[in-house]
């Protein structure tokens, strides 16, 4: 019958209406669901997984040495030309002259931290840091050396 | 001509005899430019509508803001490189769009997976698309007029997101596939965080259904409108939710198995009513189908390797590869043309959203405007995949 | 017991005796100017910062925070942000048509204030037409949107004014047959009166279900009139970017925004007067006891209380349904709500007639 119809019509869009009602209300009164991170407050706790991609660096120990022997073996795995290997020869004691790191230049601005580079390193010399707060005002700031001065090949790592 | 005919033969009443859509004869039109900075487009599409009141006469999508060139950047970029490019094409589904062309350099490699990895890659893809389709869900809400459910939807995906973060070491161009296999193994805490979110999904989503499936607002909204025929998506060549929406079985997962998919029990779901509120169905069951999928394998992870053992400079063969994944949004296809060098010669991607999109200006003419806003959050387009 | 009558008085009484009665009527209506004024300040600020908390709870949020002690004072700080923008005019536009919509929207809800009774005795005009008053001055606003759309020399602005002027003509009809209904069982086109009738009960509990059905409808229309979700068709940022002030800026948006939200506060207390009473205190038959501890709430409370209950009624709908599309906007009126209005309309005057009301 048509009233009836109408007035089923009626129940039922009313009935669907509350139920979406009940539950923003639900979430209303109940501000422990309240999923809000209140970032720059929680830097202490805010702890990222230690896979987390943030920027490339290379890990030196206390002796300020590093294990990058300049095989640019990154720069060709880079796929958007962010690193740029600069070599110089070094004399050995023996009176050799070696192959040696002189500049790791890093454009963060260019990476999309696919850790393409991490993988081709035959040394581990680079890993990913889980910094992720990258602003600057000056885009050179962005260009990054990665060796730090005065570091020298760990003895050992070819 | 061809479409006029195949429009009144479907059944179709939004033409008046004459078929007189341009219709300079006619005035009182009004063409507005939709895009490309719109809060309905999602990115930087553009439409040119001409309108006849709120009445919608024609749609001409404009492309091309966000076109990158991915295609020819890849051509310079060897077989291990040009893999994270394509994360950002459907940036939503990252995963399945690396999958798609780690598969086809294996195809050319002939390189056996490790069944470790295969799981890893299907359990990754399938919480990638549950994500892709938590904030279609949401946004299409916001696009309907509904703000809150954005919110709820991506409270779940933060939580994939989280476990990506935790496993691939980014959230959203996570770059895990490597031909081969996945670049690392899962982290310890991955099964025990996935069978919390299954948990935590299996609450929620009944919300889903209670906010908006069920809001008589919403299916009035989307019920009967963007009427796509069968006839009409396979001409279009529409593939994923908007195909199966319209009852063209087009599930790559089941056409076409890869990887573990031919062996874990999952239902293609397939609505025949080809409008709107069917396309949303689609998503929403398609939900529930790679919970259940993940379901399936997160305890079933097999031991071994996860990552073949590879060349370092990877080479392919001369010849032509093409392989397909079911992305969020369709079918994928990646096709290399090799001339035995380490970078390819040509690809070519076929991006399921250029298919669905261009299927908009049929379905949508004789809708008012606000059904434009139905219809584009069910074709669920994202512009850098269309483009690319 | 606290009672805004008796300030009220005094100051009338002080007035009066310290100047001339003209003198003493222009100060009164410069005083009262001001407190309306300021009223609509503080409103403004006080309802955009309830409407963001509440859509933050609702939406797990934490909502605005940072400004002054748990994000008071962001309103604030944006209507300051606000005033000192510049108010662009698009070229093309009509300027004068421009300029003078956001006044005219604002005045259409200024003018509405003055038969509200905001507490006993505390009220600025107490017309006899009061009812009708509003009705008549409420639907001025919609000539203001109709101008900004049409003088913005904007698709979306226009299109915006169309579907505005659509709606508010038509849900005119269902809020008006609602207010009828009340203004039958009352007796009276008068606030003060119409409050008065509800000394023994509210009418929504007193006029039975039609009573009820008459609220709802009344705040569903009320809702549509105001622009507000689920039926912001003529803003609808998602379809038309920003609708009718799509190229307002700086302070003239200002007062749009600002006109919203005062325009809810309106309807709510009207709402409040005619279903609850306005400012009379909740009594429930013969618990004595009872009746007497609600007296002592004070009038005003009574009434802001009932009006913000109204005003978050309207806001959880806004977070959480989706918009109608102008076509259904049109037909849930026509089709729905109008005949279900006036088949209630003829059972509340049969109440009213056989005096079936408690």
């Amino acid at each position: 019958m048509f009233i009836k119809e109408y007035i089923s019509d009626v129940y039922r869009a009313v009935s669907s209406l509350l139920k979406g009602m009940k539950t923003t209300g639900h979430y209303f009164i109940r501000p422990k669901e309240i999923i809000t991170q209140q970032y720059p407050d929680n830097r202490a706790q805010m702890k990222l997984p230690e896979r987390f991609r943030g920027e490339v660096v290379m890990s030196h120990d206390d002796n300020n040495e590093h294990a990058c022997t300049g095989c640019t073996a990154c720069e060709l795995a880079c796929p958007n030309a962010t690193i740029k290997i600069i070599t110089k020869f070094d004399t050995t004691p023996e009176g050799k002259k070696k192959k040696a790191l002189d500049t790791f230049v890093y454009h963060l601005e260019l990476c999309t931290m696919c850790n393409l580079c991490v993988e081709a390193c035959p040394t581990s010399a680079i890993k990913m840091a889980q910094t992720f707060e990258h602003s600057v005002y000056d885009r050179n700031k962005l260009l990054k050396k990665l060796n730090q001065p005065g570091s020298k090949l760990r003895a050992g790592v070819e | 001509m061809y479409r006029e005919t195949q429009i009144i033969n479907s059944g179709h009443t939004i033409l008046s005899a004459g078929g007189d859509l341009g219709g300079a004869a006619d005035g009182g039109e009004l063409v507005i430019n939709v895009g490309p900075q719109h809060p309905a487009t999602h990115g930087v599409l553009h439409l040119v509508i001409t309108l006849q009141g709120e009445t919608i006469q024609k749609i001409e999508p404009h492309l091309g803001y966000i076109h990158r060139s991915i295609e020819k950047m890849c051509e310079s970029l060897s077989y291990r490189q040009f893999i994270y490019v394509t994360s950002r094409m459907d940036y939503l589904s990252a995963h399945i769009n690396n999958h798609a062309c780690a598969l086809c350099v294996e195809k050319g490699l002939q390189l056996e997976i490790p069944p470790r990895a295969r799981v890893i890659r299907v359990l990754m893809d399938e919480l990638t698309r549950i994500a892709s389709h938590e904030l279609w869900w949401g946004a299409m809400a916001m696009d309907l007029g509904a703000f809150t459910p954005f919110f709820y939807a991506f409270r779940e995906r933060e939580t994939i997101n989280d476990i990506m973060e935790e496993t691939c070491g980014a959230r959203l161009t996570m770059n895990y596939m490597v031909p081969g296999g996945v670049m690392y193994d899962i982290h310890p805490n991955f099964q025990k965080r996935v069978k919390d979110f299954i948990q935590l999904f299996n609450n929620k989503i009944d919300e889903y259904d209670d906010l908006v499936t069920g809001n008589i607002i919403f299916q009035n909204r989307t019920k009967g409108v963007g009427v796509l025929t069968k006839e009409d998506a396979i001409s279009f060549g529409c593939t994923g939710p908007v195909g199966r929406g319209s009852g063209v079985p087009c599930d790559i997962r089941k056409l076409y198995p890869y990887e573990v998919y031919d062996k874990v029990s999952f239902d293609e779901i397939i609505e025949t009513g080809g409008d709107s509120y069917a396309r949303y169905l689609v998503r929403i069951k398609e939900m529930r189908q790679s919970i259940r999928i993940v379901e399936q394998l997160i305890d079933n992870i097999p031991d071994g390797e996860f990552q073949a053992k590879t060349k370092a400079v990877l080479k392919l063969p001369k010849g032509e590869f093409y392989s397909r994944v079911e992305t969020a949004r369709g079918e994928l296809g990646v096709y290399i043309v090799s001339e035995g060098g380490t970078t390819p010669y040509r690809i070519k991607f076929r991006s399921p959203g250029f298919s669905n999109l261009s299927a908009l200006d049929h379905i949508s003419r004789g809708s008012k405007i606000g059904d434009l806003m139905a219809i584009m959050g069910t074709l669920d387009l994202v512009i850098p995949d269309i483009d690319r | 017991m606290f009672s805004l009558e008796h300030i009220t008085n005094s100051i009338q009484q002080w007035l009066y005796s310290t100047f001339n009665p003209t003198m003493a009527l222009i100060l009164e209506c410069t005083i009262v100017m001001l407190l309306a004024i300021g009223l609509f300040a503080v409103l403004g600020l006080v309802l955009v910062l309830m409407e963001r908390k509440v859509a933050a709870r609702m939406q797990i949020r934490l909502g605005p925070n940072r400004v002054g002690p748990r994000g008071m004072l962001q309103t604030a700080a944006d209507t300051l942000k606000l005033m000192m923008k510049e108010g662009l005019t698009p070229n093309g536009a009509d300027k004068f048509l421009f300029n003078l919509a956001p006044f005219i929207v604002m005045i259409a809800a200024m003018l509405i204030l003055a038969p509200i009774a905001f507490a006993k005795g505390f009220q600025i005009w107490d017309i006899n037409i009061g009812v009708l008053y509003v009705s008549a001055v409420s639907s001025v606003s919609v000539i203001g949107i109709l101008m900004a759309g049409w003088a913005s020399n904007n698709k979306y602005s226009l299109l915006g004014a169309m579907r505005s002027g659509a709606q508010i003509v038509s849900y005119e009809l269902s809020a008006g047959l609602s207010i009828i209904s009340i203004v039958v069982l009352a007796g009276s086109l008068q606030i003060s009166d119409i409050i008065a009738s509800q000394q023994t009960g509210w009418w929504l509990f007193r006029g039975h279900i039609p009573a009820v059905i008459a609220f709802v409808i009344f705040i569903i229309a009320v809702t549509a009139e105001t622009n507000r979700a689920p039926f912001d068709l003529a803003e609808a940022e998602s379809e038309l970017t920003a609708g009718f002030h799509t190229e307002y800026s700086g302070m003239k948006f200002a007062l749009f925004f600002l006109a919203e939200y005062i325009n809810i506060f309106i309807v709510c207390a009207i709402g409040a007067t005619l279903f609850l009473g306005g400012w009379m205190p909740l009594h429930i038959g013969h618990w004595e006891g009872f009746n007497h501890i609600m007296d002592y709430i004070p009038s005003s409370v009574w009434f802001l209380g009932k009006t913000f209950f109204l005003i978050f009624l309207i806001m959880w709908f806004r977070w959480t349904f989706p918009r109608l599309r102008v076509d259904q906007l049109l037909s849930l009126e026509w089709k729905y709500l109008l005949p279900i209005s006036m088949f209630n309309l003829l059972l509340i005057t049969l109440i009213a007639i056989m005096g079936w009301h408690f």
